[in-house]
């Protein structure tokens, strides 16, 4: 997965906020930016791993 | 004189009527007083209900009834359980305007009917997001063995309460290692149970699933007490399992012999500190552990509860993040909104690759009966610190203080955090067992106890 540009992740925060009716601050942006720059990698790790259609996600999980 | 005794013992000597609740309730609570202003542990003393529920301790035994096996001990709870007349905080400013609890949490009401009893709430990381036991709000939670450095989070004040002697249990809560952390940097035994296995009822959440509550002891004996006090169904949280209790006390004397140890290795042995390394080793030798384990795609692993805590955190504060933005830690809010900002499908992703991870991981256990693992990469890092060596590297510490326990709790595996008494400050190793195995996990860290290689050690005067 390519990384997402700047241009186009700052798109993507005005667009979600809107969307999910939260008015961010300009000062909050770089933090917020830098913490969705690491889950969306880390989230890429993930997803970027072979899994079958078959297999049941695991919201209700017992141990 | 009851500082620094085990819940076992207070709770044997109250039973022989060699002293009384209320002279141990009466003695922590001055210590409290007196000590609590160096390690900011508790945000809220309860002395009222404390005092009363100790005199009806020992008005019951006037009276030749038999007390609990916690008869008479104190212990303290951290500020995200419900406690009745209380509003309950989460580490939030937020949450002071909630109504007062009306009735206490499960776990808090299943101590009590063993006889301990509650004299306070302590402080945590805001809304539990948070490794380090720093809070904006409320100050950070001090470590006992160096005030100057983090108590570990987010059951800060849980691990500083017990650290510090001020009471000889807590409760603490652990979605991503927030009871294991704090066990590690403040040199306590933790028990993370098997996801489901106790009642979160009555406790706020952070993230639904990956959520667990457990204890903090300074000895593996008041763990089980405390564990074993506290199980059994409850109807009230959903993900509570029905099984019957399963005692680990009866089999805490059994030791270690014949149980087959793996040490994690791959993922594990990467970003140890020296401290971290020689823990292990300690742990390892005295267990006889050589072979190595490997969890299959443990960072994957770590990256996929990542996801998923930021996802499920955000969405659980998405309302408070509408109208109360300007209230939370800054912290906390800027990584919550980032996580309400998650696309759908790799959050679902993550799910799935939890089933998998789960069915992997599980497969080890045919062969073998518990796997050891760093608790932390580190011991407790200086109170603001912002990065740390690990490998030659500077990285930020806050995301790298979890990195061993994150994988564990993702699949819900019971945990012994053992602390190893090195100098300056202490460390913890992981001791994993398969699913509602607690037992075995707390038999291994008993052996290590007796044998003096695991050990919760006095801080400095």
């Amino acid at each position: 997965m390519s990384e997402t540009t700047d241009a186009a992740l700052d798109d993507f925060i005005a667009a979600a906020a809107a969307a999910l009716a939260l008015s961010l601050e300009a000062a909050w942006k770089p933090a917020i930016t830098a913490h969705l720059q690491v889950t969306l990698r880390l989230a890429a790790l993930v997803g970027e791993f072979d899994l079958p259609d078959e297999l049941e996600p695991a919201p209700v999980f017992e141990a | 004189m009851w500082a620094w005794q085990s819940a076992a013992h207070i709770a044997e000597a109250v039973n022989a009527g060699r002293t009384t609740a209320l002279a141990v309730v009466e003695a922590t609570l001055k210590r409290i007083e007196t000590h609590d202003g160096l390690l900011n542990a508790f945000t809220a003393l309860t002395p009222a209900r404390a005092l009363a529920r100790a005199r009806a301790i020992d008005l019951s035994r006037a009276q030749g009834k038999i007390g609990g096996p916690l008869a008479g001990v104190p212990f303290a709870v951290k500020n995200l359980f419900d406690v009745a007349g209380l509003p309950t905080l989460a580490g939030s400013k937020i949450n002071r305007t909630r109504p007062a609890a009306q009735r206490d949490s499960p776990l808090i009401a299943r101590l009590e009917a063993a006889g301990a009893v509650l004299v306070g709430t302590l402080n945590m990381g805001e809304y539990a997001y948070d490794f380090t036991g720093e809070n904006v709000h409320y100050g950070a939670s001090c470590n006992p063995h160096a005030t100057a450095h983090m108590a570990g989070g987010s059951s800060g004040g849980s691990g500083a309460s017990v650290a510090g002697g001020l009471v000889p249990l807590s409760l603490g809560s652990d979605t991503n290692g927030s009871i294991r952390v704090p066990s590690s940097f403040c040199g306590l035994f933790g028990l993370k149970p098997t996801y489901g296995r106790l009642s979160r009822a009555g406790s706020f959440p952070f993230v639904a699933s990956l959520d667990h509550l457990g204890p903090l002891a300074r000895s593996t004996l008041d763990l089980a007490l405390a564990y074993d006090a506290m199980q059994g169904y409850d109807a009230s949280d959903p993900v509570c399992v029905d099984r019957p209790a399963e005692p680990a006390l009866p089999g805490l004397e059994r030791g270690s012999t014949g149980l087959r140890v793996g040490v994690a290795g791959g993922y594990f042995k990467r970003g140890m500190s020296a401290a971290a390394q020689e823990a292990m080793g300690r742990i390892a030798k005295a267990l006889g552990a050589s072979g190595e384990i490997e969890l299959p795609e443990a960072a994957r692993a770590r990256a996929a509860a990542y996801v998923v805590t930021a996802a499920e955190g955000a969405t659980l504060h998405l309302d408070r993040l509408r109208r109360h933005s300007a209230d939370f830690d800054p912290a906390v809010r800027d990584r919550l909104i980032a996580g309400a900002m998650l696309p759908a499908p790799l959050v679902v992703r993550a799910q799935k690759f939890r089933r998998w991870f789960r069915a992997r991981v599980l497969r080890l256990f045919e062969s073998i009966d518990a796997i050891l693992a760093p608790a932390t990469p580190f011991t407790a890092p200086r109170l603001g610190q912002q990065s740390v060596l690990l490998d030659g590297a500077a990285l930020p510490l806050r995301p790298n203080i979890g990195i061993f326990t994150q994988p564990i709790s993702f699949i819900g595996l019971p945990v012994v955090v053992v602390p190893v008494p090195l100098q300056p400050l202490p460390i913890g190793v992981q001791i994993i067992a398969p699913p509602w195995r607690e037992d075995v996990a707390l038999r291994i860290a008993h052996s290590l106890e007796k044998d003096g290689v695991a050990l919760a050690p006095r801080p400095p005067k």
